[in-house]
């Protein structure tokens, strides 16, 4: 009884209007026809709709990211999969993927946010690895603005309240605060988990006849066609969304967690995936096209928390904390046996095929019925006009006829200015948001947030992981290529300061709509810059997502790539920590310093035009490849010869900043003359004391080991300056014809209280 | 010498209680699962840290109806030794086996900070170990003398609350295990987490057999992780299960 797919009672009509509220176009609609040689049910629209949203589809990315590379000696599971994985050595490899929940966040903070962890947490785990660590890299408007403080409260409550009771620490990231970000907000979270080589598994559907079973909460009317509303610009009034934002369940998915490990290591599957964006319908088209089988369910089978709900809903709904599973044959009572132990629902709701299709049942009525190969791989791809926007070279020239040193001077003087950069909620104090993330549960945290990589023990207790997130939306803007670069370059680098060894990254492409020129070029190039610095950092891509259509009332974010990088820490006894803990340690400078104040926090910060805004101008650093890997060798060299006591990579603020955050973290004051660094003599001293130039760190060491530290930098190409001495209560840095004095005691109370200050609550006061 | 570590749905320190025991003290530990009703001979019974149930209604309000929380407060009622962790406090708390209640932290947000403690009490059998040797048990009086150690704290209904009679009698009869303090050992409003009252950060059963703690023992007994101020703890109870 092969009938075709029969329109269901109460089915809108397939109208033009129809086809474009589902964010098809009218070729992508005449493909559609192509491939089903018939006109679509309402379902299979709801269905090509979400498979063919960006989000789900990567229309406007996919032929980019082609040429990021993804492998190496490492890679276990490269892009495509739930989560990338690589072997970290001995039988261990790590899980790791960072994911967008911009929109949703946009308008509904807390929700949007947790169901952020949540289902990344779940990509982690479909692979087989317990997570150990979540990570958020977050970018809102300034805190002067009301709004901007709603949603950063929330997503941080949010992404606490739902790892804190899954019992997986958020041990690292980034809060970037820009008017860029204030309408549309960039949630980022990265999720790592850990598994024995041996429990890998993958989102597969394979094996005629298997039983397709969902497993986990009921399905709802909650975040119906989520992944489409995440491919659009968000509205002026797009609280009217909020129906599309999911709510989580963190105790569900603790329960989830739990029962898919024990499935997994108990070996009763065959494949298993999230029902993430766009839900049922892409996790059981994805699995099968992965395994070039075919899907048949039947909606009546899956347990839903609602009555009377269509195909159509079933389909698309994006209820949280479900999973679908593939279960080896007979083992279906087993699975069910482990889902009742953790209280779980566990539903048969169809099998595996032979013949290629996606078809859906509702009883005996026939819904869908669609050729999965072309629903999942062929989505319609572009590659449109890019072209650089004229206001953003105009911004890039501006800075050619201005005087550094009037810059400084007009900021009030090079220490007014540290001051006022330690002031900056971007630079300042995080411990507002990490004091809210249970950041030492299941006891492996080694470093936690506050660092330039927070580190992990691994289960065999000798070696670590490190891990980063960085990315400089201002230097995107500035400098697409260059900023792709950077993100990857400050990533390696924050690891490589912890003594580890980066090793594999994930993505996360946060831009405007793609139909835009100016946004297309930002994007095509970010992503070569990112390339051509994993390749020569040996640091692969594993995976990731693509969130386009950041803009509001036709003004993008600044394009912001963020990378999430993985390192491996051979030895945990030679982990190196950025605080300045030795009196009398003498402190480093690795690395040429350039004239390049371009983009720079300085000016942004400190400095204003004749209009009174921030001034983002210049060229941003440029990223000297081999400088980025030989720092990178420095570094881990260093580390593991047992020679550095301390190590901090010189980013947002310089080196003048970077000193002060040795110094807060470690209760020591310094004396420093920064004319003695390498390039020192010959720029600005505005630019020798806040400039960005990439490749710089600032290391310590005991005096006895002085030769040692010159000989690691001559072996690896690193010019190598010694600057000052740790101790005392005191910050004294002189240099480029600038002097300043602070009490350590104020450094730290400024960048302390930054964020509490104006979040109205005071620095939290716990027994020192 | 065997841990007894109960598994509520939703519990999420219960693996780190077991490194605790087994890495960091080198004993032996099980897991109790909370539909069971058999504690399997342990000699200590731990309620680790976590959300049983989501903490929905209430933390702990849930778990405590967990066929083995009826083994648990007949162990407890025996004189078995009977430890709660942040929401493994809260269970007992909510079983009856410990006083008072705790409740949404001062400030309503969730809080994750190392914190200096104050061991109240070394003559008890899970803070016999914190006892310094040069100081005999009998002249520690004054608070200026007792120990202070850095245990850290991850959590949102942390602050102890009682009422007054409760508070007195606990004071009074020497109860209050643990308490928020200063780095000078002080116990001041600044060091107070939570908004505890008095302080409290941790509290035993009128017999001595029974400590509720909202800090994490646990997470601090790993040498190799850091500082272990928390192994003592655990040392405490082998001592006392050895000589009991």
């Amino acid at each position: 009884m092969n009938h075709q797919p029969q329109p269901r009672p109460g089915d809108p009509e397939i109208s033009p209007e129809l086809v474009e509220n589902h964010g098809l176009n009218e070729a992508e609609y005449a493909s559609i026809l192509a491939i089903l040689g018939r006109e679509p049910t309402y379902a299979e629209l709801g269905v090509f709709s979400a498979m063919w949203s960006e989000h789900c589809g990567y229309k406007h990315s996919r032929p980019l990211l082609r040429n990021l590379p993804t492998e190496s000696a490492a890679v276990v599971q490269g892009p495509g999969e739930n989560a990338g994985v690589v072997s970290v050595g001995g039988d261990w490899c790590v899980a790791f993927k960072i994911e967008s929940h911009n929109h949703p966040s946009a308008i509904e903070p807390y929700q949007g946010a947790a169901t952020g962890a949540g289902g990344i947490l779940r990509d982690v785990f479909t692979m087989g690895a317990r997570p150990v660590a979540l990570f958020d890299s977050l970018h809102f408007g300034t805190l002067d603005d009301p709004r901007s403080r709603y949603l950063f409260d929330g997503v941080v409550r949010g992404v606490g309240d739902y790892g804190n009771c899954v019992g997986v620490p958020t041990v690292g990231g980034e809060a970037i605060f820009d008017a860029a970000y204030e309408k549309n907000p960039l949630i980022n979270v990265m999720c790592v988990g850990v598994l024995p080589v041996s429990r890998l598994i993958r989102g597969e559907a394979e094996g005629v006849g298997n039983a397709v079973m969902a497993v986990g909460a009921r399905t709802g009317r909650d975040g119906i066609h989520g992944a489409t509303f995440a491919s659009e610009e968000l509205d002026e009034d797009a609280t009217s969304s909020r129906p599309q934002v999911q709510v989580g369940d963190p105790f569900t998915e603790k329960l989830l967690l739990e029962a898919s490990l024990e499935l997994i290591s108990r070996e009763l599957l065959v494949g298993i995936q999230d029902m993430g964006a766009a839900g049922l319908t892409s996790s059981a088209t994805e699995m099968s096209s992965r395994s070039g089988s075919g899907i048949e369910i039947n909606v009546r089978h899956l347990p839903v928390r609602e009555e009377n709900m269509t195909p159509y809903e079933m389909l698309l709904s994006e209820s949280q904390e479900r999973m679908l599973l593939v279960a080896k044959p007979g083992c279906e009572e087993a699975v069910q046996e482990v889902l009742a132990r953790w209280d779980l629902q566990a539903a048969v709701i169809g099998k595996v095929t032979d013949d290629g299709m996606f078809r859906v049942r509702e009883g005996d009525a026939l819904v869908a019925e669609i050729p999965v190969r072309p629903l999942v791989d062929e989505c319609p791809t572009y590659e449109p006009e890019a072209r650089e926007s004229d206001e953003v070279e105009a911004q890039r020239s501006r800075l050619d006829e201005i005087d550094p040193e009037a810059l400084l001077e007009k900021a009030g003087g090079a220490a007014r200015a540290l001051l006022s950069l330690l002031d900056d909620p971007t630079i300042a104090d995080k411990r507002w948001i990490s004091e809210q993330y249970d950041t030492t549960v299941q006891t492996n945290t080694l470093a936690g947030p506050g660092g330039d990589a927070a580190v992990l023990r691994l289960p065999d207790r000798t070696r670590g992981i490190a891990i980063s997130t960085d990315g400089n939306g201002r230097h995107t803007y500035l400098r697409p290529r260059t900023g792709g670069r950077a993100a990857v370059a400050e990533a390696a680098r924050n690891v490589a300061c912890t003594g580890a060894r980066p090793l594999a990254m994930t993505n996360c492409l946060n831009f405007g709509s793609p139909l835009r020129p100016s946004v297309y070029f930002q994007l095509r190039e970010a992503v070569a810059g990112m390339g051509e610095a994993c390749e020569a950092l040996g640091t692969p891509v594993t995976g990731g997502n693509v969130s386009l259509y950041n803009e509001t009332g036709g003004t993008p974010v600044y394009p912001t790539p963020v990378v999430g990088m993985i390192g491996v820490l051979k030895d945990i006894s030679r982990r190196v920590g950025s605080a300045f803990t030795d009196e009398g340690g003498e402190i480093w400078l690795a690395g040429v310093t350039r004239e390049e104040l371009g983009g720079s926090a300085f000016l942004a910060v400190c400095t204003t035009d004749d209009q009174g805004n921030p001034i983002v101008a210049g060229e941003p650093p440029e990223v000297v490849l081999e400088a980025a890997a030989n720092l990178v060798e420095f570094l881990v060299t260093g580390a593991e010869a047992g020679v550095f006591r301390s190590a901090h990579d010189c980013s947002d603020g310089g080196l003048a900043v970077a000193l002060a955050e040795c110094a807060i973290a470690g209760g020591q004051g310094f004396d420093v003359f920064l004319d003695r660094a390498p390039g020192g003599d010959s720029v600005s001293g505005a630019t020798l004391w806040f400039g960005e130039t990439h490749s710089r760190a600032v290391v310590t060491a005991v005096p006895e080991d002085a030769d040692r530290v010159r000989e690691i930098g001559a072996e690896c190409g690193i010019p190598i300056e010694r600057i000052g001495v740790v101790g005392g209560a005191v910050c004294r840095i002189e240099g480029g014809g600038h002097v300043a004095e602070l009490d350590l005691t104020r450094l730290s109370e400024r960048y302390k209280s930054a964020i509490p200050g104006r979040m109205g609550s005071e620095p939290v006061g716990v027994a020192r | 010498m065997k841990f007894g570590i109960v598994r509520f749905p939703g519990s999420n320190c219960d693996a780190d209680a077991y490194r605790a025991v087994t890495e960091g003290l080198g004993e032996t530990a099980v897991y109790l699962w909370h539909k069971s009703r058999d504690l399997e001979s342990s000699d200590v019974v731990v309620l680790p840290g976590g959300f049983s149930y989501g903490d929905y209604l209430r933390g702990g309000a849930i778990a405590r109806f967990s066929p083995i929380m009826g083994e648990v407060v007949e162990f407890a009622h025996n004189g078995g030794l009977t430890l709660g962790i942040c929401n493994g406090f809260q269970i007992l708390c909510e079983a009856g086996l410990l006083p008072g209640a705790l409740t949404r932290n001062r400030g309503l947000r969730f809080r994750c900070v190392p914190v200096s403690l104050r061991v109240e009490r070394v003559d008890t059998p899970f803070t016999s170990e914190y006892a310094d040797p040069d100081v005999p048990a009998e002249t520690f009086s004054g608070f200026h003398r007792a120990p202070v150690v850095q245990i850290p704290i991850a959590h949102g209904e942390g602050q102890y609350t009682a009422d007054a009679e409760t508070l007195d009698a606990l004071e009074s009869s020497g109860r209050v295990a643990f308490r928020y303090v200063n780095g000078a050992g002080e116990a001041t409003d600044a060091a107070n987490p939570n908004g505890s009252a008095n302080n409290v950060a941790g509290i035993l059963n009128e017999a001595g057999n029974v400590l509720g703690m909202m800090p994490h023992p646990e997470r601090h007994s790993i040498r190799a992780l850091g500082p272990d101020d928390g192994l003592p703890l655990f040392r405490s109870l082998v001592r006392a299960v050895g000589t009991s």
